[in-house]
């Protein structure tokens, strides 16, 4: 027990125990709210934020940032209504379209940051006026999309019970959580990325493809931007040029909530996913609730980031402490291990961390 | 101001910021017919120039605020919220009715006009005493510390208004953000104010060093003496009390309090205006003059996108492209790059 709450995981715990308690109390004040509609509205609700926050958790978890994904998303609504209902074309196509363009908005940004040195903050701003621009360049007013692909994929419900049903969204929620969670710790990718947050000269020193990882991640983000901007799409049926803003500010509080250091190299993709649930509980309670005006959510979300931020950097004095005495134990661990395989007589020097 | 030889000058960043509002007003001379007329009605000044110099003044004051941040190797993205919340505060504690007594239309105040500026003031610093604490005391790093005044504080601003906009009917106070003295826009003195006071503080003492130390490398700082965590809430402290005198100036020039839209991407503005002006995000040296520049620059381009009749929306296009050039440009490893430049010594 000692050892969950000092180990690598603690800050995920805690996320998942404030989320546990939110909903519990949720539930304690408002019996409906152990219905499974309930629960699984969170996830129709918040597909689309889940999506860009699993973007996000990569770009901070290298240390960086990406403050266009709201008006990714907005663009990719834009751009999907007009080429659905002014074009005409192939609703797939339309999918195969805006995600590759997400994906090249975000790759020509994550070069800009590699091959310039510029700071992500900057560029990524740029890429916000830039993105949100267009938007008003294809129009300013509200494009409804009556396409019957579209409309059918939104409208789209498995029942589970009566009222409780899965759809699209919710699908597509649960594999990029799967999707990213094994790009994180199953691939050099994932490991690169949390080498280059820890700390990147070393983890150019080590050899490990820093350049190629630092542009990719911007393109992970633009893609997910993009996909949750599909979703989006299916979730509001209308391209808008003011859709989805200030998302960033949202993916950002919700990978923070979810323990991941903004500084880099700590984090992980689960703890992102209770916080989008955190946020979602907030505001289905505030919806619940039915007196408190709606600026409440972002005075609720401020403070949570407080918390979660006084509680990191407890965690973080800690953590020094249990570094070390981990320090000491692996090295024991390494030279133990260098003795049994010299006594075998082998030659296997690969540990594996 | 760190530029020595004159050789060098065209490597500095700050040039480039000058060059693209060269180029800016420029282009406007051929452009726009009438742009560079100033005119004399009733006593003030009128005409584009004098109008893009009224409209960045609370830009202006915001970049000065944040090009010390900036320094210190932080960022405040919770300016607009300040910003807003002032703004919020100021029509609170004004609020201001029109009472008719004996025929005679007099403006009455909730209080004074100088203890709500002064109030107003008050909270600004206190926010950025806020954030200062968070980030010296508490040890949170900047970007983050700021996002929750960010996140929260147009929640905080809607509160504080009941969710209302709240307009101002008390005359004098719209003396700040819309009156003349001298001929001038009163708001470009405050600019004056403001940017000579920091320039006297920064430069003519040891402050500015100081802040850049701290920039450069806070530990390294303590060492030789440097209270690194009182120079932090500072210069946070000064940023907070810069947004609330844009605050002011915003409140006053629409006459109203609107905790939703009021100073809506100041945060973004100002940083940008910051960074064109040759002030590294990294930290650890700042142009004051430079980000005055860069907050021209940016209310230049927005004025001649509305003057040369292109249509509003592509605004915000302009600006990115101009904003990715001159960053490009400012960036050594695209110099060396495109113009085969050796990156400038500094």
């Amino acid at each position: 027990m000692k050892k969950l709450f000092n180990g690598k995981y603690t800050l995920v715990i805690v996320t998942i125990l404030l989320f546990i308690v939110m909903y519990g109390s949720g539930a304690a004040a408002y019996p409906s709210f152990l219905s499974l509609d309930v629960f699984l509205n969170l996830f129709v609700d918040n597909a689309f934020l889940m999506v860009t926050a699993v973007g996000m958790t990569f770009a901070i978890l290298s240390g960086g940032i990406d403050l266009s994904v709201g008006s990714v998303i907005g663009l990719t609504t834009m751009v999907s209504a007009h080429l659905l209902e002014k074009s005409h074309m192939n609703p797939y196509l339309v999918m195969i379209v805006v995600l590759t363009m997400g994906a090249t908005f975000g790759t020509v940004m994550g070069f800009m940051i590699e091959k310039f040195k510029l700071h992500p903050f900057i560029v990524t701003l740029g890429g916000q006026f830039l993105a949100r621009g267009l938007c008003y360049v294809i129009s300013t007013d509200t494009i409804n999309i009556t396409n019957p692909v579209y409309t059918s994929l939104a409208t789209w419900r498995w029942y589970l019970t009566d009222t409780a049903f899965i759809n699209v969204n919710v699908m597509i929620f649960v594999a990029i959580v799967i999707f990213a969670v094994y790009l994180a710790h199953y691939t050099q990718f994932g490991r690169t990325v949390y080498a280059i947050g820890g700390n990147e000269q070393s983890a150019i020193l080590m050899g490990l493809p820093v350049a190629r990882t630092k542009v990719l991640i911007y393109t992970l983000s633009g893609f997910c931007a993009a996909l949750g901007g599909v979703l989006f799409t299916f979730y509001m049926l209308s391209g808008y040029a003011l859709h989805a803003r200030m998302i960033e500010t949202d993916a950002i509080a919700a990978v923070v909530i979810g323990g991941t250091l903004l500084t880099g190299g700590y984090g992980y993709v689960l703890g992102t996913m209770f916080g989008v649930l955190i946020l979602g509980t907030i505001q289905t309670l505030i919806m619940f609730q039915g007196t408190l005006s709606s600026w409440w959510t972002r005075i609720v979300y401020g403070i949570l980031i407080l918390v979660f931020c006084l509680f990191q950097r407890i965690f973080e004095a800690n953590s020094k402490k249990v570094r070390v005495d981990t320090q000491k134990r692996e090295c024991a661990d390494t030279k133990e291990r260098e003795a049994t395989s010299d006594a075998g007589g082998t030659a296997t020097s690969t540990i594996s961390a | 101001m760190a530029v020595k030889a004159k050789g060098e000058f065209y490597k500095s960043s700050i040039f480039w910021a000058l060059l693209a509002l060269g180029l800016l007003l420029l282009f406007n001379l051929a452009a726009t017919p009438g742009f560079f007329k100033i005119e004399i009605k009733d006593g003030h000044l009128y005409g584009s120039l004098i109008d893009i110099l009224n409209r960045s003044s609370s830009l202006i004051i915001i970049a000065i605020g944040m090009s010390l941040v900036i320094a210190t190797k932080g960022i405040d993205i919770s300016v607009g919220s300040t910003v807003a919340i002032t703004g919020a505060m100021a029509a609170l504690l004004i609020g201001g009715n029109l009472q008719i007594v004996d025929g005679v239309q007099t403006f009455t105040t909730n209080v004074p006009m100088a203890v709500a500026i002064l109030g107003a003031l008050v909270l600004a610093t206190a926010i950025g005493l806020w954030n200062g604490i968070l980030i010296s005391r508490i040890g949170m790093q900047p970007i983050i510390a700021t996002l929750i005044l960010m996140v929260a504080g147009r929640g905080i601003a809607q509160l504080l208004t009941n969710g209302q906009i709240i307009t101002i009917y008390y005359k004098p106070y719209f003396f700040i953000g819309n009156g003349f003295l001298l001929g001038l826009p009163f708001s470009i003195y405050l600019v004056l104010i403001v940017l000579a006071a920091t320039l006297l503080f920064t430069r003519k003492t040891a402050l500015g060093l100081y802040i850049e130390s701290v920039g450069i490398n806070p530990v390294a700082s303590r060492v030789t003496g440097i209270d690194e965590k009182k120079i932090l809430l500072f210069v946070y402290a000064f940023c907070g009390f810069c947004a609330g005198i844009a605050g002011l100036i915003v409140s006053s020039n629409v006459k109203c309090a609107d905790g939703i839209n009021a100073g809506e991407m100041f945060e973004l503005d100002a940083i940008l205006a910051v960074a064109i002006g040759g002030t590294s995000i990294a930290g650890g040296k700042f142009f004051l003059i430079g980000s005055v520049v860069g907050a021209l620059l940016i209310q230049t381009l927005k004025t001649t996108i509305y003057s040369i009749g292109v249509p509003p929306e592509i605004n915000l296009i302009i600006e990115a492209i101009v904003v990715f050039i001159v960053m490009n440009i400012q960036s050594a490893e695209f110099r060396k790059l495109v113009f085969r430049m050796k990156p400038a010594k500094e």
